[in-house]
């Protein structure tokens, strides 16, 4: 499909390709970042089943940084490193919306002992673009909601502007398909840049390499 | 008394209706003797649970610890999800109907490991607003009738709610340009249906369908949740469920006609006693309820979603499931 009549959205098998592309990206890429994976959707939880017949109809992948020892090629300035002696942890998880037809970004932090901490915390931490044009508050703001599969409060960074920004950045950069139509397999790489500004998730570099491998 | 015209009783008894509920203090926020009575309120269904903080607080502020209010709900024990509207909560936790309903009360301790977080009335607002937007994006492809409504536009939509308004609801609301759903009907699966996507303002009556089937409340609650339906012939009444992506969404995106989101919520229904085979499917729905109702599954969709959704665009459907017993273990040691 060509890009300038595309929305700026994604099918959920569509979302499927693009995130095993961005999985496998990652792992090779990053050997020793923790890698993403990919958890098929829960059953119906009162049916008894014995098959392995996952749901593929949405998904999420899941990140758990360790902030100190593993990263430390990592620039102090985005992914937290506190200054005190505690450890932040971030649980990322990226799940399919279905009203919105975008990947959403889902996050929860907390320290060593499993306490949660507040977003006002880890923000006065978050890199320094905040004049970036992704944190106008039209485009991405965080708010708290419930994760939805896990059923528990979880950060959220709000999908109703993605469709818009994800379609700009597409059409802006030349690197990214172009007459082809729209590179699904890119879809997440560029969607994780903007999106993991606003949180402090640093994307290496070489995730952006365009060249099919 | 036409269609149209049931249409609009249906939404006049839903706007109106309201849950007796008696509201109990939790007994670690009692400091006085002695305990002070329930708290008897009718809710609207329409409404939120936390919107009746001032109902409740002149009630019960003579006993309460000192401290900052907080407001939350539970019921048997279950911390109540304040974004649900208040009759969707008493229609899937409360099987039997109790009225009046009996709830507990909280004022602090406020559990924000499970419950997000609730600022009083803004964040019902807020939540409300957003899942208008959701609607929104889904129907038309974007949320913007939503988000350049003007202030006093938004004002007056959210104070339609809060005082349970129809006539002015529909008035306001009636700006965001939310298409009411189109009569739909079912098709072989090769059929057109599948393949078109129309534009907003297009009803489907005239839709490129060859047959007559109606796509019934069953239909939908067979596509969202179709583990329910297993049927032995399945080949002459599937529904083209290739197209439905999501479980928890009605064919929004698929079926050309559908233009309101759905929410399905669920909850395990007693193992009751049968005498069709344990593996007959359609015995595993036991009941399927929505405002209060349990509808006829054989009324069109389009009905129950035009007459039966709530102020945010979105249709809660209740849906009661059998489970089979769990055989007790033989002991291992």
């Amino acid at each position: 499909m060509d890009i300038s009549s595309w929305d700026g959205t994604l099918s959920s098998s569509d979302f499927c390709l693009a995130a095993h592309a961005f999985t496998e990206k990652w792992k090779r890429i990053n050997p020793v970042l923790p890698p993403w994976s990919w958890v098929p959707r829960p059953k119906s939880p009162w049916l008894a089943s014995h098959e392995e017949d996952h749901d593929e109809k949405s998904h999420k992948g899941n990140e758990e940084p360790n902030c100190l020892g593993k990263d430390e090629y990592i620039d102090n300035a985005t992914l937290v490193q506190s200054y005190r002696q505690d450890v932040r942890y971030f649980d990322f998880h990226i799940v399919y919306s279905a009203s919105y037809r975008v990947p959403v970004l889902y996050f929860r932090t907390y320290s060593s002992d499993g306490q949660p901490l507040l977003l006002e915390d880890i923000e006065k931490e978050l890199p320094g673009n905040s004049t970036n044009v992704l944190m106008e508050s039209k485009w991405t703001f965080i708010t708290q909601e419930e994760h939805p599969y896990l059923n528990r409060p979880w950060y959220k960074l709000h999908p109703c502007g993605t469709s818009e920004w994800m379609k700009l950045l597409f059409l802006t950069d030349p690197s990214l398909g172009g007459s082809q139509g729209v590179p699904v397999e890119l879809y997440l790489s560029s969607w994780i840049s903007m999106v993991g500004q606003a949180v402090g998730l640093k994307v290496p570099l070489e995730m952006f390499n365009k060249r099919k491998e | 008394m036409d269609v149209e015209a049931m249409g609009r009783e249906a939404q006049k008894y839903v706007w109106e209706g309201a849950i007796p509920l008696q509201i109990h203090l939790h007994e670690s926020e009692v400091t006085t003797l002695p305990h002070p009575s329930p708290a008897l309120v009718l809710a609207p269904r329409m409404g939120y649970l936390p919107l009746l903080l001032p109902l409740l607080k002149p009630h019960f502020s003579s006993t309460l610890p000192p401290g900052v209010d907080t407001i939350w709900f539970e019921y048997k024990g279950l911390p109540l999800k304040w974004h649900i509207p208040t009759g969707v909560l008493f229609d899937l936790l409360c099987a039997e109907q109790e009225r009046p309903w009996n709830l507990t009360v909280h004022f602090r301790g406020y559990p924000g490991n499970i419950l997000t977080p609730c600022e009083g009335e803004d964040s019902v607002k807020w939540s409300f607003i957003n899942s208008l937007k959701e609607a929104a994006y889904i129907v038309n492809g974007n949320c913007k009738n939503v988000m350049n409504m003007s202030q006093s536009d938004q004002v007056e939509l959210w104070h339609s709610v809060l005082n349970g308004n129809m006539e002015t609801y529909q008035r306001v609301s009636s700006k965001l340009k939310l298409e009411k759903v189109g009569d739909q009907y079912v098709g072989k699966p090769n059929s057109n249906l599948l393949k078109s996507r129309t534009n907003t303002g297009e009803t489907d009556t005239g839709g490129p369908v060859k047959t007559d089937k109606c796509f019934t409340l069953r239909d939908a609650v067979k596509a969202l949740l179709p583990e329910l339906f297993v049927e032995k012939t399945l080949i002459d009444e599937e529904i083209p469920r290739i197209e439905l992506e999501e479980e928890s969404r009605a064919p929004s995106d698929d079926e050309s006609n559908t233009r309101n989101e759905e929410d399905v919520e669920e909850k395990q229904g007693e193992n009751v006693e049968c005498c069709c085979p344990s593996d007959d499917a359609e015995t595993k729905l036991k009941l399927v309820r929505i405002q209060g109702i349990e509808p006829k599954l054989e009324i069109p969709f389009s009905w129950v979603v035009n007459n039966l959704m709530n102020p945010e665009h979105f249709l809660h459907i209740c849906v009661f499931v059998k489970v089979p017993q769990a055989k007790p273990l033989p002991h291992d040691r």
